[in-house]
C-alpha cells in the first residue's frame, strides 16, 4: 500500500525534536529525582527505589488513587451514555445543527480555572444561582465547602457540564456518516428503535466512541485545575484527587523525591489503563 | 420528533445556566452581589469591564495569552504538516512506534511536568517568555495536530501526488499549491484544536511565566486572592475569556465533528 521510503524521517524530524525536547528531558529529570533524597541547597543523596516502596505502602497514596479512580469511573458512567443519548436526539440537518454544535462546544473552550471559578460563583450558598435555588427554593441544605457529599456532587456535575459535549460531538460525527439506505432497510424489515440502535448506529459509532472514551479517561484521570480551583481538595481531603495530592507534595512541600516517584507511578497507571481500554475496544476488529 | 428535540434543548439550557450566571454577575456592582440574590442585575454597571480595559496588568494578560496561543498554533501546524504527510504516504523504519509514542504524550499529566518544565526552560533562558509557553504546549498539541491532519490526508487519493510529480511539480510547490488547498478543512480543524487546548491550559502556562508573559487566567487567580473577593471583576474577566473561543469555533462549526471522526484509532 504505502511506499517504503526511509527519507520520510526528515519530514518527521522537526516533530520528533520538539516533542522529545518537551517529553524526554523533563521525564529524565523526574526519573533522576525519584531515586534521590534532597534537603535543599542542591544536595542530593542516593535513595534507590525507597520512595517507590514507601509510596506503594502509603495510605495517603492509596486514598488519593482510590478517589481518582472513583471520580473517573463516575464520570465515564454518566458522560458516555448521556452523550450518546443527546447525539441520537439531535437534528441531522438544517438550521439548528450548527447552532447546537457551537453552543455545545462552548464549555470546552473556557480556560480550566475559569471553569472552576465560574462553578464556584454558581454554587455559592446565598448568592450563587444553584446555591440559592437549593438552599432557599428547594430547601435542601447545600454547601460544598462544608459537606463532602455536596463537594463530590458538584465536581461531578461540573465535569459533566464541561466535557459531555466531547462525547456528543464525536458520537454525532459517527451518526451522520451512516447512509440513509441503512435506515430505509431497517424500516422495511420492521426493526424496532432499539434494534436500529444496537445493530446499525452503535457499530457505526464504535470507532469514534473508542476515541471519546480514551480521551475522557485520560483527561478525567489527569484532571487538576478545575477541581483545585473549585474545592481546593476539600472539605478536609475529600476531593483531593491524585493530581491535587501530587502538586501538594511537589510544589507545596517541595518533597521532590516522593513527588517524582508518584509522578512515574501515576503516568504508568494512565498508560496501562489506556492500553487496556484500547485493546479491549478494538479486540473484535482483529478477529 | 417533538419529544426527541426536548433532550438537546434541556442539555443546552443546562450548559448555558452557569455561563449566564457568570455574565450576569459581571454587570452587577460589588454591593449588589454581596447584598443578596438577584436573577438579573438591578443596576447595570460596566465598571468591571472598564477596569479590565484600562488596567495594563489586566489587559496585558489577554494580549500575552493570545500571543502564545497563536505562536503555538503556528509552530504546531508548521511541523505537524510534513510529519502527517510522511505518516499518511510512506512506510519507514519505526513509523508505527513513533506514531504511538507521540500519542502517549497526551497522557502525561501536566502536574507531573510542571516542575521539570520550570527547570528546563530556566536552564535554556526562556523562562517568562511567550515562546516558552508556546513550545511547552507543543507537547500535547503536536501529537494531536499530527493525528487529525493524518486522518484528513488519508482521505486524499495518492493519485493526486503521482499526477503532480509526473506533471513536473517539485515537492514544495506541489505541497503548497495543490495538496494544502485540498486539505483546507483539516488544517482548520487542527488549528482549532491547537488553539483550544493551548487557550484552556493553565498549569504549565502559569509555571513558565512570572511577569512579562503571564496569561490572563493566571492574572485572575492572583487578583482573586490579593484584592479580596471582587466577584464582579472576576466574572467580567471570565466572561472575556469565553469570547476568543466562541469566535474561533464559529469559523470551523461545520468541520469540528469531522476532525476526530477521521482520525485513525
Amino acid at each position: 500500500m504505502k511506499k517504503p521510503y526511509q527519507k520520510a524521517w526528515f519530514f518527521v524530524l522537526p516533530v520528533l525534536l520538539l516533542v522529545a525536547f518537551n517529553a524526554l528531558i523533563p521525564m529524565m529529570t523526574v526519573v533522576n529525582y525519584s531515586v534521590q533524597e534532597t534537603f535543599g541547597n542542591n544536595l542530593f543523596f542516593w535513595e534507590g527505589l525507597g520512595w517507590f516502596e514507601k509510596l506503594l505502602h502509603s495510605e495517603r497514596f492509596h486514598a488519593a488513587l482510590g478517589r481518582q479512580f472513583l471520580f473517573t469511573a463516575i464520570i465515564l458512567a454518566i458522560e458516555v451514555p448521556l452523550g450518546i443519548i443527546i447525539a441520537l436526539s439531535m437534528p441531522r440537518s438544517g438550521f439548528w445543527v450548527p447552532v447546537c454544535l457551537v453552543t455545545m462546544a462552548l464549555p470546552m473552550l473556557i480556560p480550566w480555572n475559569v471553569v472552576g471559578a465560574m462553578w464556584n460563583i454558581f454554587t455559592l450558598p446565598d448568592i450563587g444561582l444553584l446555591g440559592y435555588l437549593m438552599n432557599h427554593t428547594l430547601g435542601i441544605a447545600y454547601d460544598m465547602t462544608q459537606n463532602p457529599f455536596a463537594a463530590w456532587a458538584t465536581i461531578i456535575v461540573m465535569d459533566v457540564w464541561h466535557w459531555t459535549s466531547l462525547v456528543v460531538l464525536l458520537s454525532y460525527a459517527g451518526l451522520v456518516s451512516i447512509p440513509d439506505a441503512y435506515y430505509q432497510a431497517a424500516k422495511i424489515d420492521g426493526a424496532s428503535n432499539w434494534a436500529v440502535f444496537r445493530y446499525i448506529q452503535l457499530p457505526k459509532m464504535k470507532q469514534v466512541l473508542t476515541i471519546a472514551i480514551l480521551l475522557r479517561f485520560m483527561d478525567s484521570f489527569n484532571i487538576y485545575t478545575e477541581v483545585f480551583v473549585l474545592t481546593g481538595g476539600g472539605p478536609g481531603n475529600s476531593t483531593t484527587l491524585l493530581s491535587i495530592d501530587l502538586v501538594k507534595i511537589a510544589l507545596g512541600q517541595f518533597d521532590l523525591g516522593p513527588a517524582a516517584a508518584m509522578s512515574l507511578i501515576y503516568f504508568a497507571i494512565t498508560l496501562f489503563v489506556s492500553w487496556l481500554f484500547y485493546t479491549l475496544m478494538t479486540k473484535d476488529d482483529t478477529n | 420528533m417533538r419529544k426527541r428535540s426536548l433532550i438537546p434543548i434541556l442539555y443546552i439550557l443546562f450548559l448555558m445556566l452557569p455561563i449566564y450566571w457568570l455574565v450576569a454577575m459581571s454587570f452587577k456592582t460589588t454591593g449588589e452581589i454581596l447584598s443578596g440574590f438577584s436573577l438579573f442585575p438591578q443596576t447595570w454597571t460596566f465598571d468591571n469591564y472598564v477596569v479590565i480595559f484600562t488596567d495594563p496588568t489586566w489587559y496585558w494578560g489577554y494580549i500575552n495569552s493570545i500571543i502564545y496561543v497563536s505562536l503555538n498554533t503556528v509552530i504546531s501546524l508548521t511541523v505537524a504538516l510534513p510529519a502527517a504527510y510522511a505518516f499518511s504516504r510512506y512506510r519507514f523504519l519505526g513509523d508505527k512506534q513513533l506514531f504511538f509514542w507521540l500519542l502517549t504524550n497526551r497522557m502525561a499529566p501536566a502536574a507531573v511536568f510542571a516542575l521539570p518544565f520550570f527547570q528546563l526552560y530556566s536552564a535554556v533562558g526562556l523562562f517568562d517568555t511567550h515562546l516558552a509557553v508556546a513550545l511547552a504546549h507543543c507537547l500535547f498539541n503536536i501529537p494531536l495536530a499530527v493525528w487529525i491532519l493524518e486522518g484528513f490526508m488519508g482521505g486524499v487519493p495518492k493519485e493526486l501526488d503521482e499526477t503532480a510529480y509526473v506533471d513536473g511539480y517539485s515537492f514544495p510547490r506541489f505541497f503548497t499549491t495543490i495538496f494544502l488547498p485540498s486539505i483546507k478543512a483539516g488544517v482548520g480543524v487542527a488549528a482549532f484544536f491547537c488553539f483550544m487546548f493551548s487557550w484552556v491550559e493553565l498549569l504549565l502556562a502559569k509555571t513558565l511565566t512570572a511577569v512579562y508573559a503571564k496569561p490572563i487566567a493566571a492574572t485572575m487567580t492572583k487578583t482573586a486572592s490579593s484584592a479580596g473577593y471582587e466577584l464582579g471583576l472576576l466574572a467580567a474577566a471570565g466572561t472575556l475569556t469565553i469570547i476568543p473561543g466562541a469566535i474561533v469555533i464559529y469559523f470551523v462549526r461545520n468541520h469540528i465533528a469531522k476532525g476526530f471522526a477521521l482520525g485513525r484509532v
